[in-house]
């Protein structure tokens, strides 16, 4: 099942989170370089899937174009920052709300105009890649030649300007995720909240009891597409580079939502779950894969795909609500 | 008695089908009103122009001294409106609890509070026991009384039942009927409902209007209305013969 609001099991739930939170805290202790690049990975995974999760899981609202938002964000950040010098921070001021009018822009035309379900999917799509090519041909942006960001080599962390280690990017991320998870945590069980899942669950019913469904629904897509628009910065100082083709591709926008997918849509856990999932298998099986000499172009897509089949079959609520009931963080239903 | 709700000469046409011909009557405030007529008389029409599912092509509709004809659903709602779907249809995923707290949350910004009000309303429709099971797995006549204390929940002043008999035992309908007259006496709620089960009908309405063919053909009290020739005819026939 989609959890609803009942979390129930606060203590429990405490816990879990308490001991997943230290044992992140002190992996940049205990693991190498790659794993902790393996780290960031999961754990910008699990904060992207977070914020498209607020979007769909919460409202019902398919999107499958957030590439879009991670992609604008990036831009703005490293436009702001190689050409007018101004940090990152400053920048996720700008890219925010920029975000947030683009979701806007999106939400507003679909549901103004009825477009809902597949068809709302179908236009998030078709704004990524309208995105997508525009950047790869608008000169400003230098086109298809992309954007680079300065690497120098520093002697000391940055955190103002997001300049260094991985492990000071490692943390940015998981304080990042932290944060979005406490903010959805408090927005689930927020009036916003409940209005999101009555829409999710059926909208003709949800107008029946007053819920101004256009307005809700809007507020959802613009929520979803600030949040996501750190991911963007974050991913512009992180790799340092930004490339049209790369950002705003459509397999950008799929990655995102798997892992939320495969943990369980609309409930907290499940995108940190997915992403944990889905990331760290699949790193695991590729480095493995070239220890025994083997290079197989796709074998990682290859790989998404059966663990989606694997849920989607096995699974269909996601590998998180059938994991809580067995650790008893659940109330129990029926 | 003043009208809470009034319809005049509300007509829908679908193509060429006229399922709502210029349509009047008024609901005083505080009573409980029934619509009855057979299947396809129009009363489910009608019942969704009054609820701004659909807009009525002629006449007005006027809800508590203003028009509300052409307003949109939600919009209905806040001005005190509240209704129940013919074929249920509560938030399926959601415990019994959060169905009724969504509906608690339009005049309540505190979740607290609204939970709080919504635990009242589950054990005024015998639901209490229930609250934390998911609507989708109650049964039948828990989902229609579910869907009842949803919409009570936005504290409207006027209640719109489609068929909420429908598909009840009578041991399950009599305690419907006792439920939704104890919320008319207490509380004065006005009730108008849209109703099959004449048993339910006689036993709570104060005033029937009966439709056939999209046209009022008689309104009245129960008694007056089941002896009307034309009612008779119309709708009865088969079973006064």
């Amino acid at each position: 099942m989609r959890a609803g609001l009942s979390a129930g099991e606060p203590r429990r739930i405490a816990i879990l989170l308490a001991a997943l939170l230290a044992a992140l805290l002190a992996a940049p202790w205990v693991v190498n370089d790659y794993l902790l690049t393996v780290l960031i990975l999961i754990l910008y995974f699990a904060y992207t899937g977070q914020a498209w999760n607020v979007m769909m899981g919460f409202a019902g609202q398919l999107s499958l174009g957030h590439a879009i938002y991670v992609g604008l964000a990036g831009y703005v950040a490293a436009m702001l920052f190689t050409r007018l010098g101004v940090g990152p921070w400053l920048g996720l001021l700008a890219a925010i709300p920029i975000a947030a009018a683009c979701g806007a822009i999106i939400g507003f035309l679909a549901f103004r105009f009825g477009v809902a379900g597949v068809y709302f999917a179908i236009l998030t799509i078709a704004f990524a890649e309208f995105a997508r090519i525009g950047f790869d041909n608008w000169g400003f942006v230098n086109a298809s030649s992309g954007l680079f960001l300065s690497v120098k080599q520093y002697g000391h962390n940055d955190l103002w300007q997001l300049r260094g280690d991985p492990t000071m990017f490692y943390y940015v991320i998981l304080a990042a995720s932290a944060l979005l998870f406490a903010l959805c945590h408090l927005l689930m069980r927020s009036r916003v909240g409940y209005f999101w899942l009555a829409i999710r669950e059926d909208e003709e019913a949800a107008r029946a009891v007053g819920i101004d469904t256009f307005r809700y629904k809007m507020y959802a897509v613009m929520v979803s597409a600030a949040v996501t628009s750190f991911a963007g910065v974050f991913y512009a100082f992180f790799y340092n580079n930004l490339f049209p083709e790369q950002v705003f591709s459509i397999s950008r926008s799929i990655e995102i939502i798997l892992g939320p997918i495969i943990g369980g849509v609309g409930t907290l856990f499940g995108p940190i779950l997915g992403a944990f999932v889905l990331t760290g298998l699949a790193e695991a099986l590729s480095s493995s894969m070239s220890a025994f000499g083997l290079e197989l172009p796709g074998a990682t897509q290859v790989f998404y795909g059966v663990c989606l089949l694997f849920v989607v079959v096995a699974l269909p609520d996601g590998v998180w609500p059938p994991l809580a009931r067995r650790l008893g963080v659940t109330k129990r239903q029926r | 008695m003043t009208a809470l709700l009034s319809l005049d000469a509300v007509s829908k046409r679908f193509r060429g089908l006229l399922a709502v011909d210029h349509v009047s009557f008024a609901v005083p405030e505080g009573t409980i009103f029934a619509v009855i007529g057979p299947n396809g008389a129009g009363k489910t029409t009608l019942f969704n122009m009054i609820a701004g599912a659909m807009t009525p092509d002629e006449g007005s509709i006027t809800f508590a001294g203003k028009p509300i004809d052409g307003l949109p659903a939600d919009a209905v709602c806040r001005r005190g409106i509240a209704r129940t779907f013919q074929l249920v249809r509560p938030f399926p995923a959601l415990s019994a609890e959060d169905n009724v707290t969504i509906g608690a949350l339009l005049n309540r910004h505190d979740v607290g509070a609204a939970q709080q009000r919504a635990q009242e309303l589950l054990r005024r429709l015998d639901l209490f026991d229930k609250r934390h099971r998911r609507a989708s797995a109650l049964t039948l006549p828990d989902r229609k009384r579910l869907e009842v204390a949803r919409a009570l929940a936005t504290e409207p002043r006027l209640l719109l039942l489609d068929e909420v008999m429908a598909g009840l035992r009578p041991t399950e309908t009599d305690r419907m009927v006792a439920i939704l007259r104890a919320l008319n006496r207490d509380s004065g709620l006005t009730i108008l409902l849209i109703e099959h089960v004449m048993r339910a009908v006689m036993a709570l309405a104060s005033r029937v209007l009966v439709l056939n063919h999209g046209t009022a053909i008689a309104e009245g009290a129960p008694e007056e209305v089941v002896r009307d020739p034309a009612v008779v005819q119309s709708y009865l026939g088969a079973e006064a013969e």
